[in-house]
């Protein structure tokens, strides 16, 4: 199949997640304001205790707005992903499946879909954080969202593999429980990295979003516990692996 | 000229047997019906023809590609009406059918008019712009198949694309995919429940049992082979009796009624009675396609079972949509 046909099938599948996207306000809104509330009720919460720690230099509520526009990309990309079991469900992916593309394409198709999806709330978000007083720049604005698209890229996959594998929406309880608590509360957004007990520092370095939420921090308060272009690169590691993991799951996949 | 070919096509499940061995060639620009019972295989035949299921054994080619090492040019071949409805309820039929369009490569240029041109074939154009989910099971089955061909398919598979529809609407529909598959030169392979249909619709039938094809022939050709007529018979019924008769050829039990395939019943009748038992009801009538089911299957085909079927099937969409 040429580069030609792909690039459409790519943009129907993006289309629709898009037509989608602007359907569902009630979801966009939860997305947004789910991340205010953590802000503005537990930021202000703890941040009353005083300054938690040397590294938190001045405003907690600065200090963890970046962890919140990774958690925006990390609950919307994975459940947009996890959201392929509806497709199943409505018997709409025996329609995608039986078109011509393959399901490399059809892969790549659903994960931009998922990434703008994902994408889009949480750089609602950010837009709400110049208001919110966090001390952005131009520069700082155009990185976080290339270090939040390239997070995107991997947890959308995470999602779509899961997609892929689940029989029945039943399991999403156990998505929440076991992908998308541990990846937010293990990556360093609500607290720093650097003075954790032994165990939690292991547990936090093995969380890729750890990485993101530090770049972010970097770019954003200029606080960060590990040099820039290493955590991007390991991101951008963590991408490759579930891109390509994410191709083979959607070529094994049976209806 | 052969457009599909398969060579002792199976699929099997751990022990099941779905489908067993079926040779079948089908030619260009035939209507050819595929008929059995509740899990014979037809469905998992088309899935397989179609690419989305993988043999166990056995090959295909559809449309001269391989169904294995070229389901793209496969896919690329062929149109698909799914027995359940496989549309996205919140987009407009519109959408849905862009979407279909970009999927199969329709040129740019052309995407509207064509999107327009279907849905008029089917009565839907003025509702393009409404979403899916408002539409009533008939009027997204009638999307679904204006969207099967919209990319203008060399063959087209329709499983049970009348069921639960409305005498009416399903005339309808047949009428235009007749009419199509004239123009475009289509083949079509379809699976019903209605045996009406299938008798005025298709070229060649093949009806399919527990995986095997039992039967293959013109719908005309097969009743003939039946022969003689058909005598239903109700009540206590004295078998053994009724199948000594030199003018009985074939005796097959279903519903509570018997019915005896009889040489000549105008003269036979009353020989047949006054050895049959105590009988409630009696019927003649000619043969039939379903008395052709009847026999190469030992089962009736009963629309309502299919009607049923699709009902329930559909209030289990919706109960789980809420």
């Amino acid at each position: 199949m040429n580069i030609k046909k792909k690039l459409k099938a790519i943009y129907a599948l993006w289309y629709r997640e898009f037509k989608v996207f602007l359907r569902e306000k009630s979801r966009v809104v939860s997305a947004v304001f789910l991340p205010l509330f953590w802000y503005f009720i537990f930021g202000g919460g703890i941040g009353s205790i005083g300054a938690v720690n040397s590294s938190v230099s001045g405003n907690y509520q600065h200090f963890i707005f970046p962890g919140f526009l990774a958690m925006t990309v990390i609950f919307t990309a994975l459940f947009n992903g996890a959201y392929m079991i509806w497709d199943k469900k409505i018997d709409f992916l025996k329609e995608v499946l039986i078109a011509p593309p393959s399901r490399t394409t059809i892969f790549v198709g659903k994960m931009i879909g998922g990434m703008t999806d994902a994408l889009m709330q949480a750089y609602i978000l950010l837009f709400i954080g110049i208001f919110l007083g966090i001390p952005f720049t131009p520069r700082s604005i155009l990185l976080s969202m290339v270090i939040l698209a390239i997070l995107a890229a991997g947890l959308v996959s995470i999602g779509l593999i899961i997609g892929s594998f689940m029989e029945s929406p039943e399991g999403f309880g156990l998505i929440s429980s076991f992908i998308i608590y541990p990846l937010f509360l293990l990556s360093g957004a609500l607290y720093p990295l650097d003075k954790l007990p032994g165990w939690l520092k292991t547990l936090t370095r093995i969380d890729p979003v750890t990485y993101a939420v530090d770049a972010l921090r970097h770019v954003i308060i200029g606080v960060s516990s590990m040099p820039l272009a290493f955590d991007v690169s390991v991101v951008i590691g963590f991408d490759i692996v579930l891109i390509v993991a994410g191709t083979w799951a959607f070529n094994r996949m049976k209806l | 000229m052969e457009i599909i070919k398969t060579v002792d096509l199976s699929k099997r499940y751990g022990a099941l047997s779905a489908v067993d061995s079926i040779n079948l060639t089908i030619n260009k620009g035939e209507i050819f019906g595929l008929l059995g019972p509740n899990g014979a295989g037809k469905t998992t035949t088309l899935m397989m023809l179609s690419s989305l299921l993988k043999p166990t054994s056995g090959t295909a080619t559809v449309n001269g590609f391989d169904v294995l090492k070229q389901s793209e040019q496969v896919r690329e071949s062929i149109g698909m009406v799914f027995q359940d409805p496989s549309s996205d309820p919140v987009l407009s039929a519109y959408d849905n059918l862009k979407l279909h369009a970009l999927l199969y490569d329709v040129p740019l240029k052309s995407i509207d008019a064509k999107i327009s041109q279907v849905l008029s074939l089917v009565d839907l154009e003025k509702r393009k712009h409404d979403l899916v989910k408002t539409f009533s099971g008939g009027m997204r089955r009638r999307m679904e198949i204006a969207r099967g061909l919209l990319h203008e398919p060399r063959i087209f598979f329709l499983d049970e694309p009348t069921l639960g529809l409305d005498p009416q609407t399903r005339d309808h529909i047949w009428q235009y995919i007749k009419t199509l598959a004239e123009k475009i030169q289509m083949t079509i392979i379809l699976t019903t429940h209605y045996m009406e249909e299938a008798e005025k619709l298709c070229d060649r039938i093949a009806i399919i049992d527990q995986g095997k094809i039992v039967a293959l022939d013109s719908p005309a050709n097969l009743i003939r082979a039946i022969g003689g007529d058909i005598v239903q018979l109700r009540g206590v019924v004295n078998t053994d009796a009724v199948k000594k008769l030199p003018f009985v050829r074939d005796i097959r039990e279903s519903d509570h009624s018997y019915y005896l395939s009889v040489e000549n019943a105008a003269q036979n009748l009353q020989k047949l009675l006054a050895v049959a038992g105590t009988i409630d009801f009696v019927a003649v009538h000619s043969p039939d396609l379903k008395d052709v089911f009847l026999r190469y299957t030992g089962r009736a085909m009963r629309e309502e079972e299919g009607d049923l079927a699709g009902h329930l099937r559909n209030i289990n969409r919706v109960l789980e949509r809420k």
